[in-house]
């Protein structure tokens, strides 16, 4: 493809979390744009809703991570990998066929039995920053160990070794880390993930990793290295996520206070708020992209094989073709039509478990420490504009 | 209205039970289970947002019926 290029990606968030002036243009004036990747390559930009939505349901675009045409926001080329290929980056039919041996963890009713479990852990963790020292980091002491202890205690890995994934998972969605430690940690996560799931194979557990050795060994024989590629792939997406939601949803309540009242009067809305908060920060943004298997003509563009497509989808969360006063946070919106956890056959696996931990913990949270406040100005907060995942790095906070 | 599903674009996202819990359910394995093939007038709202919703494009509507 032959370009006039725009300036090259990411391009910071502004005000501090909402997209970015230039990508609203592209919205409007160009929405399949060319633009350049900060590794050199060049990808096609979508900014609309109904781009998105159509390029995600679409088989012609795959999400092979590892094909050259992928559009990467890191800087360092991936590194060569003989892993075994994660959920997110299979295609069909073997996508369809590993999410359905996974998919009875992550139904509904078996999230909504969490919600006790989960709303204990949130409780310790309140419990434990009352009896402690302030200001403390709500990242360290909140944010990050609650859906860390969830998805722990989901997939059966001790606590204990928490800090050992977050470390590791922070390295490798943060898009400046070199390549050679990204290696590293993957290749620590994964000898990791080895001896935990030959463990669980000798000595049964009743847990996630647990039940699929189980319902492996029934049907014939129990693949470790899939089940080590699904463990790492559940692990790093219930670290950075939640965490960085409940950070950022925490500090613009705090910063609306009328809207965090009226929240507060009747918790029957905090649902909604939740959807309409996943809208307002599409925390997972960069990590959606695809590349096309064959030529796709798409509004009035042609993709053409090979050629990536990196989907902005907090952009497309403001479209006002879909949302009124999209770049409002109307907490009573209620909108699901957004594509925060993506869309497709690859839609976020854990989403009902994620909206269930905001939700316990809006409701708790507000409640139990009711003069909570930043303890920094605003504008002072470290907000990660560098990884996959966007979020704040540290939050101050005091009572 | 009548309520067609299609097992086999079914992804689980469970996001038609959480939004009309009286006509989708989840079979223990995620697939998608209806429950009532013919809703009541004061579910079609709901219904329809489940369909648009639908990651896998697994709910059709037929608004006729």
């Amino acid at each position: 493809m032959s370009a006039e290029l725009l300036s090259p990606l990411p391009i910071k968030r502004t005000c501090p979390y909402a997209p970015p002036a230039e990508h609203r243009r592209l919205r409007e004036e160009q929405p399949i744009a060319k633009v350049q990747l900060p590794n050199g390559r060049i990808a096609w930009a979508v900014t609309r809703h109904e781009h998105i939505r159509a390029i995600l349901s679409d088989p012609r675009f795959s999400s092979n991570r590892r094909d050259p045409g992928f559009p990467s926001l890191s800087h360092e080329p991936p590194p060569a990998s003989d892993l075994k290929p994660l959920l997110l980056e299979m295609d069909p039919p073997e996508h369809g066929q590993a999410r359905r041996a996974v998919l009875g963890e992550f139904t509904v009713q078996r999230t909504q039995a969490l919600g006790s479990r989960i709303q204990q852990i949130v409780d310790q963790h309140i419990d434990a920053m009352l009896a402690g020292p302030k200001p403390v980091d709500l990242v360290q002491a909140f944010s990050l160990p609650v859906p860390s202890l969830v998805i722990c205690e989901l997939l059966g890995v001790p606590y204990a070794d928490h800090e050992f994934f977050q470390t590791r998972s922070s390295a490798l969605v943060n898009q400046k880390t070199p390549a050679e430690e990204i290696a590293r940690a993957v290749g620590e996560l994964m000898m990791y993930l080895g001896r935990l799931v030959a463990d669980k194979a000798q000595n049964p557990t009743d847990d996630l990793l647990g039940r699929q050795i189980a319902k492996q060994r029934e049907s014939g024989g129990v693949n470790y290295e899939d089940l080590v590629s699904m463990a790492f792939l559940l692990l790093l997406a219930g670290h950075e996520t939640t965490a960085n939601m409940i950070s950022l949803s925490t500090l613009v309540l705090l910063q609306q206070p009328d809207k965090l009242a009226a929240l507060q009067r009747d918790p029957s809305k905090t649902l909604a708020a939740v959807e309409e908060l996943l809208r307002y920060f599409t925390i997972a943004e960069h990590a959606l992209g695809r590349v096309a298997k064959e030529d796709v003509e798409l509004g009035g563009v042609r993709i053409a094989a090979g050629e990536g497509v990196l989907l902005l989808a907090n952009t497309a969360n403001r479209d006002p073709a879909v949302f009124g006063n999209a770049d409002e946070l109307d907490l009573e919106r209620g909108s699901r039509n957004h594509l925060a956890f993506g869309f497709g056959p690859h839609q976020c696996l854990g989403q009902n478990l994620a909206r269930l931990e905001l939700q316990i913990v809006i409701d708790t949270l507000f409640r139990r420490i009711p003069g909570l406040r930043p303890a920094v100005p605003v504008d002072e907060l470290p907000f990660k504009d560098e990884t996959t995942v966007y979020g704040i790095r540290e939050f101050p906070v005091t009572w | 209205m009548r309520v067609l599903i299609d097992e086999s674009k079914c992804c689980g996202a469970g996001q038609c039970v959480m939004i009309a819990p009286r006509v989708f359910d989840q079979r223990d394995d995620g697939i998608v289970i209806l429950l009532d093939a013919a809703p009541p007038t004061e579910l079609h709202a709901a219904v329809r947002e489940a369909a648009c919703v639908c990651p896998g494009a697994a709910i059709a509507l037929d608004e006729g019926a």
